[in-house]
C-alpha cells in the first residue's frame, strides 16, 4: 500500500514538474520572439543529423543481431524439406535485406541532406513516367523470380509421399499429443470420434470398439437407462434447470446411440485388422533418418497445430476434418546433439495454435533414431498393439464375428 | 449540390447568433470536427488501455513467473496471485490487446479521426452528407469500447482465443474460461462496432462522391482524401461479412447450430454438431481480416503523403501513381486473404493462387515506397514532429513490408505461421505505420481541431522515444521468431528442456524486448501530456501554420460549425503545387485561379 502511495506521488510531482519546464520554455518563447510553428534552423539540423544516427544505429543492431544469432537461430534445417525451405529463405533473405538497407538507406540519407537550408528551394518535380516505370516493373521481375520458386519448392513440400512412406497418425487435444502407428501393415485403421471411451481413446472403430461404445452409451454410468432411471423415479424432485440439463443429456445420448447402431449396422468387419495392429505411443515420438513420414492429423477438441520447428514443418489439426503433412528426418537425435554441442538438446513437436490455457505445454519429444535403432525399437512394439494393449481377448477371427452379425 | 449549400448556409447563419448548448456542442454534436475529436478523445484513451495490456503481458514474457507488484496492482488476487500472472489470463490480455489496438485505435482511431475531420474540411463541404449518421457512427463506436472494456471484468475473464476469436475454442466455454460470457461481450461489442464502422464508411463516401465544391475534381483531391474514400469502400465490403462470421458463431454458441463445429468431445461431454467446419469461420474472418489490414494501413499512408510534400515543400512524387497504388491495394486486398490459412489444410493448389495474389500486392506498395523517396529527394524539409512521423512511416512500412514476401510465401510461410516472426512483421507494417500515421496527422492538424500549437521540443522527444522504442520491440522479435518461437506462448521456459541455446536466445531477446516496450510506453506520457495541455494552455495557432496548399488551411480558426463563413472556396488547381518555378511564394493554395498562361498540372 504503501508502494502504491509513493509511485502516486512521484507520477504527480513529475506531472507538475514537466508542466513548469514547458511553463518556462513557453516565457522564454515569448521572450524570443518564437513561434511554436516554425521550426528554427537549428532544430531542423539536428533532427535531419539524429535522423542519419539512427539509421546508422539500426543498421548497426540488425548487424549485430545477425551475428548473434543469425537467421536459422533454430539451428540447421533437420528434414530433407527443410534443406529446400532454407535454401529458399536464405535467397528471400538476401532479395528482403538488400532492399532493407537499400531504401531505408535513402530515406535517412536523403532526410539528413535535403533538410532545409535557407535561400535554397526545393525542386520542383512532380512526375517522371520513366523512373515510376522502372520501379513498377524491376519489382515486378524480382517478384516473379520469388513466386516462381516459392511455388515450385511449395508444390514438393504438399504433393504426394512416395508407396514407402510410413504413415503415423497425431492425435491432438487439449493439452497433449498422442501418435499412432500404422503398425505392419502401414494402414491406419479407421476411426470415429462417437466411439472414444477410457479404453480407447483415439476412438478407433473396429467391431469391438463398436460393441463397447454401444453398451456404454446404455448401461453405463451415466449412460441412458441410469438416466432414465433416474428421470422416472418418482421419489427424488428435481429444479426446472437441472430436470433441463439431464433431459438434454438423455436426448443427446439417445440420438448418439442411433448414430452407434447405424454404424454397427453398416460395419465391415474386415476392415477391424488395419486398426488392430496400429501402435499407440504417448510422450515420445520415434522417427527413423531417412524415412518418409506421411503424418495424419486429428483433433479431438479444438484446432492444434503440430509444428515441428528443426523439421520445418507444420500443420494445423482441425475438429471434423482430415489434415496431412509429410517430412523425411535426415539427422538423428545423436547427430543434431554433436552439431549442437548440446547433449541434451532434443527434437520437439509443439502445439502452434491457440488451444487454451495450457497451450504452452503442450508438446511431445521426438527422437530421430538411425534405421538399425528404429527397427530394434519397432521390434519391442510388436506385442504392444493396440488390440494387445485394449483387447487382448477380441481374439476372434473378423469372419466369424461377420458371420454371427449376420 | 446548390440546394444543399443554401441549407447548409442558413443552418450556419442559424447558429451564428446564439451558443450551442453544451450537450448539443460537445456530446450529441452532428459536427464533423467535434465527432472527429470525440473519435480521437475515445481511441487514445481505448490505445493507453491496450498499452497497458501489452505491458502487463510483456511483463510475464521477460520474467516468467517471477512476482510483481505491477501485474498484482492492476490484476489483483484473482488473475495475478502473488504476482504471478495466471495462464488464462495471458491469453485473456493478448485477445483484448489484439483487438483493440485493431479495431478500436487503428480503424476507429485512424479512419474514424481524420476521414471525420479532413473529408469535408478538405473537399470543401459544410459538413458530412448526413449529420446524424455521423453522430450514430460515433455513438455505436463509444458503446462498443465501452462493452470490450466491460469485458475484461467479467468473472470468467475476457475472450481469450486471440483476437482472431477461431472457433471451435471460442464457441466452447468448456475449452477456455473466457470463452464464457467475455466472448459473448467480444461479439456483441464487434456486432456494433461493425454497425458504427458501416454507417461512417457510407457517410465518407457519399460525401467525398456528392459534395466536392466547385473545382474539386477527383484527380484534384489530395491524397488523404483518396486514401479515406478507397478505405471506406473496403470496410462498406468487408465489415459485414465479418458480421457474418460472428453471427455464425453467436448460433453456434447460443442456439445450438452446427456452422463451426463437427466431431467434438471436450471437457469429457461429446457433443453431436457435425457437418461444420472451423476452416468456414477463418475463411470468412480474414476476409474482412486483409481489408482490415489496409483499412488501418491507407489512412496513414494517405496522411503521410499530405505531411511529406507539404514539409518537403516539393509536390507529392507521382500524384497519379500513388492513386493508381491506392485502388490497386484496395482490390487486391480482397484476394489474398487465404495467405492468413497455409497451413490449415486448405487445398495446396488455392494456396498458391494466393502466393501469386499476395506477392503482387508488393508492387504497388513498392511504387508508394519509391514515390515517396523520390519526394523527398532535393526537397527542402522541414522537420516537424509530424514530417519525421511520417518519414518514420516510410521506414517501418519498408522494415516490416519486406518481412512479408517470406511470409506470403506459402513455402516458407509453412516455418514460419504463428511464430514471432509474425508478430514482428505485422506490428512493424501495419501497427507501427499506422500509429505513425496517426501521430503525424494528430501533430499536423491539431491546430485545425483546436486552434493551438502543440509544443514542439516535447513533440520531438516524444518522436524520438516512440521511434527509438518500438524499433527496439519490434526488431529483436524476428529474431525470436527466427528460433522458432510460437507466438500466444504464456512461457517458453520449456525450451530449457530440449534446446538450451534457443531458450538462452529467447530469453535474453525477450527482455530486451520487455525493456524497450516500457520505455517507449512511458515515452507515450509525454505525448499525452503535451496533447491535453496544449489543447487548454497552447499558443494560438495562425491560420496556415504549415503554409500547405489544400482548403482546410483556409478555414477560419476559430472552426466554426459550415466551416467557412460565407462562400464555399473555388478550387482551381491540384493540391501539391508546392515550390512551383517563378512563383511568388512556395506554395500555392487550391483556391489561387491559374494564372494568365500557367498550365493546370
Amino acid at each position: 500500500m504503501e508502494n502504491k502511495l509513493i509511485i502516486l506521488l512521484v507520477i504527480v510531482l513529475g506531472a507538475i514538474a514537466i508542466a513548469q519546464l514547458v511553463r518556462v520554455y513557453e516565457i522564454s518563447s515569448k521572450l524570443r520572439k518564437h513561434q511554436e510553428h516554425e521550426v528554427s534552423n537549428r532544430d531542423n539540423n539536428l533532427n535531419g543529423r539524429l535522423m542519419f544516427a539512427f539509421m546508422i544505429f539500426l543498421f548497426g543492431s540488425f548487424i549485430y543481431l545477425m551475428k548473434a544469432y543469425g537467421w536459422t537461430g533454430r539451428g540447421s534445417a533437420a528434414s530433407e524439406e527443410g534443406i529446400e525451405m532454407d535454401w529458399l529463405l536464405n535467397l528471400n533473405f538476401v532479395i528482403i535485406i538488400a532492399i532493407f538497407f537499400l531504401t531505408n538507406f535513402l530515406l535517412f540519407f536523403f532526410t539528413w541532406k535535403y533538410v532545409k537550408k535557407p535561400g535554397v528551394p526545393a525542386f520542383y518535380y512532380p512526375h517522371n513516367n520513366k523512373l515510376e516505370m522502372l520501379w513498377t516493373v524491376v519489382p515486378a521481375i524480382v517478384l516473379a523470380v520469388i513466386i516462381i520458386l516459392g511455388l515450385q519448392t511449395w508444390s514438393h513440400l504438399t504433393g504426394p509421399t512416395n508407396s514407402e512412406a510410413e504413415r503415423i497418425e497425431l492425435f491432438s487435444k487439449q493439452f497433449d499429443w498422442t501418435a499412432r502407428y500404422a503398425g505392419a501393415d502401414n494402414t491406419l485403421g479407421l476411426y470415429d470420434y462417437k466411439l472414444t471411451l477410457d479404453n480407447n481413446e483415439l476412438a478407433l472403430l473396429t467391431t469391438n470398439t463398436i460393441d463397447s461404445s454401444l453398451n456404454n452409451m446404455l448401461n453405463g454410468v451415466t449412460g441412458i437407462r441410469s438416466l432414465q432411471k433416474l428421470l422416472n423415479n418418482r421419489d427424488t424432485i428435481f429444479s426446472d434447470s437441472t430436470l433441463n440439463v439431464l433431459r438434454t443429456d438423455l436426448s443427446r445420448k439417445e440420438r448418439l446411440y442411433r448414430f452407434l447402431t447405424q454404424m454397427k449396422q453398416n460395419h465391415n468387419a474386415k476392415l477391424d485388422a488395419s486398426a488392430w495392429d496400429d501402435i499407440i505411443q504417448k510422450d515420445t515420438l520415434y522417427l527413423c533418418k531417412g524415412q518418409e513420414y506421411e503424418i495424419a492429423l486429428r483433433a479431438k477438441d479444438v484446432i492444434h497445430s503440430a509444428y515441428f520447428p528443426h523439421f520445418r514443418a507444420q500443420m494445423n489439426a482441425v475438429p471434423g476434418m482430415a489434415t496431412r503433412m509429410k517430412f523425411t528426418p535426415n539427422k538423428t537425435t545423436a547427430e543434431m546433439r554433436v552439431e549442437k554441442n548440446d547433449a541434451k538438446f532434443n527434437y520437439i513437436l509443439m502445439c502452434n495454435k491457440i488451444c487454451g490455457g495450457a497451450h504452452y505445454k503442450m508438446k511431445m519429444v521426438v527422437v530421430v533414431l538411425d534405421r538399425p535403432a528404429y527397427k530394434k525399437w519397432m521390434d519391442g512394439k510388436k506385442n504392444a498393439t493396440f488390440k494387445d494393449q485394449y483387447f487382448p481377448v477380441a481374439a476372434a477371427a473378423p469372419a466369424d464375428t461377420t458371420a454371427t452379425m449376420n | 449540390m446548390a440546394s444543399h449549400d443554401a441549407h447548409a448556409h442558413g443552418h450556419h447563419d442559424e447558429h451564428h447568433h446564439h451558443e450551442e448548448h453544451f450537450i448539443s456542442k460537445y456530446i450529441f454534436s452532428q459536427d464533423h470536427k467535434m465527432i472527429g475529436k470525440q473519435f480521437l478523445m475515445t481511441a487514445v484513451f481505448m490505445g493507453l488501455v491496450a498499452m497497458m495490456l501489452s505491458i502487463l503481458f510483456r511483463i510475464q514474457l521477460a520474467w516468467p513467473g517471477e512476482s510483481s507488484d505491477f501485474l498484482s496492482f492492476f490484476l489483483g488476487e484473482k488473475w495475478a496471485p502473488n504476482g504471478v500472472l495466471k495462464e488464462d489470463m495471458y491469453l485473456g490480455l493478448v485477445t483484448i490487446h489484439g483487438t483493440i489496438m485493431v479495431f478500436f485505435l487503428l480503424t476507429g482511431g485512424l479512419s474514424g479521426t481524420f476521414s471525420n475531420i479532413l473529408i469535408p474540411l478538405q473537399v470543401g463541404a459544410r459538413d458530412m452528407a448526413s449529420g446524424f449518421m455521423n453522430m450514430l457512427s460515433y455513438w455505436f463506436f463509444a458503446l462498443s469500447s465501452l462493452l470490450m472494456l466491460v469485458s475484461l471484468f467479467v468473472e470468467s475473464g475476457p475472450a481469450m482465443a486471440g483476437w482472431t476469436v477461431y472457433p471451435p475454442l471460442s464457441a466452447l466455454p468448456q475449452a477456455v474460461s473466457g470463452s464464457g460470457l467475455g466472448m459473448t461481450l467480444w461479439l456483441v461489442s464487434m456486432a456494433i462496432f461493425i454497425a458504427s464502422s458501416l454507417i461512417g464508411s457510407l457517410n465518407y463516401i457519399v460525401t467525398i462522391i456528392n459534395l466536392r465544391t466547385k473545382g474539386m475534381n477527383m484527380t484534384r483531391m489530395p491524397l488523404t482524401i483518396w486514401a479515406f474514400f478507397v478505405t471506406a469502400i473496403l470496410g462498406v465490403l468487408s465489415f459485414p461479412v465479418l458480421l457474418s462470421a460472428a453471427l455464425l458463431l453467436i448460433m453456434d454458441r447460443l442456439m445450438g447450430t452446427s456452422f463451426y463445429l463437427s466431431d467434438i468431445i471436450v471437457g469429457g461431454e461429446m457433443l453431436t454438431n457435425h457437418g461444420g467446419s472451423p476452416i468456414l469461420y477463418q475463411h470468412l474472418f480474414w476476409f474482412l481480416g486483409h481489408p482490415e489490414v489496409y483499412i488501418v494501413l491507407l489512412p496513414a499512408l494517405g496522411l503521410s503523403s499530405e505531411i511529406i510534400a507539404t514539409n518537403a515543400r516539393k509536390p507529392i512524387f507521382g500524384y497519379k501513381a500513388m492513386i493508381g497504388s491506392i485502388l490497386a491495394i484496395g482490390f487486391l486486398s480482397f484476394i489474398v486473404w487465404g495467405h492468413h490459412m497455409f497451413v490449415t489444410g486448405m487445398n495446396p493448389f488455392l494456396g498458391s493462387v494466393f502466393v501469386f495474389t499476395t506477392l503482387l500486392i508488393a508492387i504497388p506498395s513498392a511504387v508508394k515506397v519509391f514515390n515517396y523517396l523520390t519526394t523527398l529527394w532535393k526537397g527542402s524539409l522541414v522537420l516537424t514532429p509530424a514530417m519525421l512521423f511520417a518519414i518514420g512511416l516510410v521506414s517501418t512500412f519498408i522494415t516490416g513490408g519486406v518481412t512479408g514476401i517470406i511470409l506470403a510465401d506459402s513455402a516458407l510461410d509453412i516455418m514460419m505461421h504463428d511464430t514471432y516472426f509474425v508478430v514482428a512483421h505485422f506490428h512493424i507494417v501495419m501497427g507501427m505505420s499506422a500509429v505513425f500515421g496517426m501521430f503525424g496527422g494528430v501533430y499536423h492538424w491539431f491546430p485545425k481541431m483546436f486552434g493551438r500549437m502543440m509544443n514542439m521540443r516535447l513533440g520531438y522527444a516524444h518522436f524520438w522515444v516512440t521511434l527509438v522504442g518500438a524499433y527496439g520491440v519490434f526488431f529483436p522479435m524476428h529474431f525470436v521468431g527466427l528460433a522458432g518461437a510460437p507466438r500466444r506462448y504464456y512461457d517458453y521456459s520449456a525450451y530449457s528442456e530440449f534446446d538450451s541455446n534457443s531458450f538462452e536466445l529467447m530469453v535474453d531477446l525477450n527482455q530486451i524486448i520487455t525493456t524497450f516496450a516500457i520505455i517507449a510506453a512511458l515515452g507515450q506520457v509525454i505525448f499525452l501530456f503535451n496533447f491535453f495541455y496544449s489543447i487548454f494552455r497552447g499558443p494560438k495557432a495562425p491560420q496556415n501554420p504549415w503554409s500547405s496548399t489544400t482548403l482546410e488551411w483556409t478555414t477560419p480558426v476559430e472552426r466554426i460549425h459550415g466551416n467557412w463563413p460565407g462562400e464555399l472556396p473555388t478550387v482551381h488547381r491540384w493540391p501539391y503545387d508546392y515550390s512551383v518555378p517563378g512563383a511568388e511564394s512556395d506554395f500555392i493554395p487550391q483556391t489561387t485561379p491559374l494564372k494568365e498562361g500557367e498550365q493546370a498540372h
